[in-house]
């Protein structure tokens, strides 16, 4: 566009997206075995395609059935409510299971601040007291935490600046896969 | 569209078809969260409101202070009738010095009509009208249309006619406002006494048969006749009211549909209507109460979002 400097560089394809997607769902069957008493929470909006689509790996690939999924919005535990130009927009939440003394895995997209992550952990009391709680994410952007939070799972370390933006587009939503980064 | 068109809820006149959506759709979000193990979320936790409840209330206070709890709000409680307006204290310095205490947002129900929109313009608070006089009570329509919405689906369309006194209701006029909004076709029906005159000026049908009306209509929303409003008699008598406009069982089953009953409280059992049409599975009367709580909690957050801080 005329008099813009928006530049736009791809982080990981399609395939790349894919070899990562394979080695999470290792590492998970690796600390959760046959997922017997564990649940996979993606958090709204971005976290749920990731989560989904592990899901569908660790069932067809890897032979892990019946796993436990969830989608969590957060909305309404951020810490910025009223703070923000723009208005929080909620999403659904689909936890129909409860996750006392469960295994809880947490799915985002990509971990910036830990703002979310902190709401999450918030969030999920409201559904019972998890046995413990873990992070999976498949950006982590490093130096750039507000807060004492760090995944357990993640897909690819960046470093970038922070006017720099990280936005994860999946097939299901955006029509394909693929991790830019946006510098406005 | 995630932002109301207003700053305070004082009449379902002053909203668009987009802010009942945007209502409803936070409505959903937050009947999740009242059926959670644990219904709280921490949102409001840093707002203030007051509940100025000048005349009686039994569900909408509690609906409202429980979905002010709900959303951590802190809440304080005030009723006339244990207050210093006893004492001959104006509207304005009773708002003005509860408002001193810093309360962020007021509910308030009131005996007489225009009293929200006289407080919206003299304070600087958000202001939800839970009921002034014969005029409006907006979160009782939303609540109402909700339900509908729930039980039928999209009101479009649908057929709805409010039974009994509509002259001194101000539940029926937010209603006409929110279903006509939704695009809803209203009639009324009741005494010829308590329809008010020139309704039919917005678009509202007007039939004093109930059996026909009955006969029109999807949903039956049934109105307490408002003994305490009426300075004059209206009909001869409670029973011949019942007789004429009261809906039991033998009129219900005589349709040739089941109509959906609804009913905002509090009922006079065997005046408008009997137990066993209150209590059948037609009624939709609990669920009413369930969803208050709610659409409560859904305006009370989308009216804070708006409010400035001020540190």
């Amino acid at each position: 566009m005329f008099g813009t400097t928006m530049s736009k560089k791809i982080l990981l394809n399609s395939k790349e997206i894919n070899i990562i997607l394979h080695r999470l769902a290792c590492q998970l069957i690796e600390n959760h075995n046959n997922f017997e008493n564990t649940v996979l929470i993606g958090i709204q909006p971005r976290g749920t395609y990731l989560a989904e689509r592990l899901v569908s790996i660790l069932e067809n690939d890897y032979n892990v059935p019946k796993i436990k999924l969830g989608q969590l919005d957060i909305t309404f535990y951020r810490d910025d409510f009223r703070r923000r130009d723009a208005p929080l927009e909620a999403n659904k939440t689909n936890i129909n299971f409860i996750v006392e003394d469960k295994n809880v895995v947490f799915i985002d997209d990509v971990l910036f601040s830990g703002r979310s992550i902190r709401s999450a952990l918030t969030a999920i009391q409201s559904f019972g007291r998890p046995e413990n709680i873990e992070l999976l994410v498949l950006i982590d952007r490093r130096f750039s935490r507000h807060l004492p939070i760090q995944p357990d799972y993640r897909g690819r370390q960046v470093d970038v600046i922070n006017k720099e933006r990280v936005t994860v587009n999946w097939k299901e939503k955006d029509g394909n896969d693929t991790v830019y980064i946006i510098n406005n | 569209m995630s932002q109301l068109s207003v700053k305070n809820l004082l009449g379902i006149k002053h909203l668009n078809k987009a802010d009942i959506d945007l209502i409803f759709e936070t409505a959903d979000h937050f009947k999740e969260v009242i059926n959670r193990p644990i219904k709280k979320v921490p949102s409001l936790r840093d707002i203030t409101i007051a509940n100025l409840f000048f005349e009686n209330s039994t569900r909408t206070k509690l609906s409202f202070e429980l979905a002010e709890k709900r959303l951590s709000a802190d809440v304080i409680n005030f009723s006339a009738s244990q207050s210093s307006v006893k004492k001959g204290e104006t509207l304005i310095d009773t708002a003005n010095n509860i408002l001193s205490m810093k309360v962020d947002l007021i509910v308030m129900r009131h005996p007489d009509v225009g009293a929200c929109d006289f407080l919206s313009k003299h304070v600087n608070a958000a202001i939800v009208n839970a009921g002034d006089g014969t005029h409006e009570h907006p979160t009782q329509a939303l609540l109402d249309s909700y339900s509908i919405r729930e039980k039928l689906g999209d009101l479009k369309g649908k057929k709805v006619v409010i039974v009994g006194d509509i002259l001194h209701s101000r539940v029926a006029l937010s209603n006409f406002y929110a279903l006509k909004l939704q695009g809803a076709e209203v009639k009324v029906c009741g005494p010829k006494t308590l329809i008010p005159k020139y309704i039919e000026s917005l678009g509202i049908g007007v039939e004093h048969n109930i059996k026909k009306a009955l006969e029109w209509c999807d949903v039956a929303n049934v109105l307490r006749v408002q003994n305490e409003r009426m300075a004059i008699n209206y009909f001869p008598s409670t029973r011949e009211y019942a007789q004429l406009f009261g809906i039991n069982k033998k009129l219900l089953d005589s349709l040739d549909k089941k109509i959906v009953i609804m009913h905002p409280g509090p009922i006079n059992r065997g005046v408008e209507i009997t137990s066993d049409v209150a209590d059948s599975n037609q009624s939709i009367i609990l669920n009413q109460v369930e969803n208050g709580v709610a659409i409560r909690m859904a305006v009370i957050y989308l009216l804070a979002q708006q409010i400035q801080r001020t540190h």
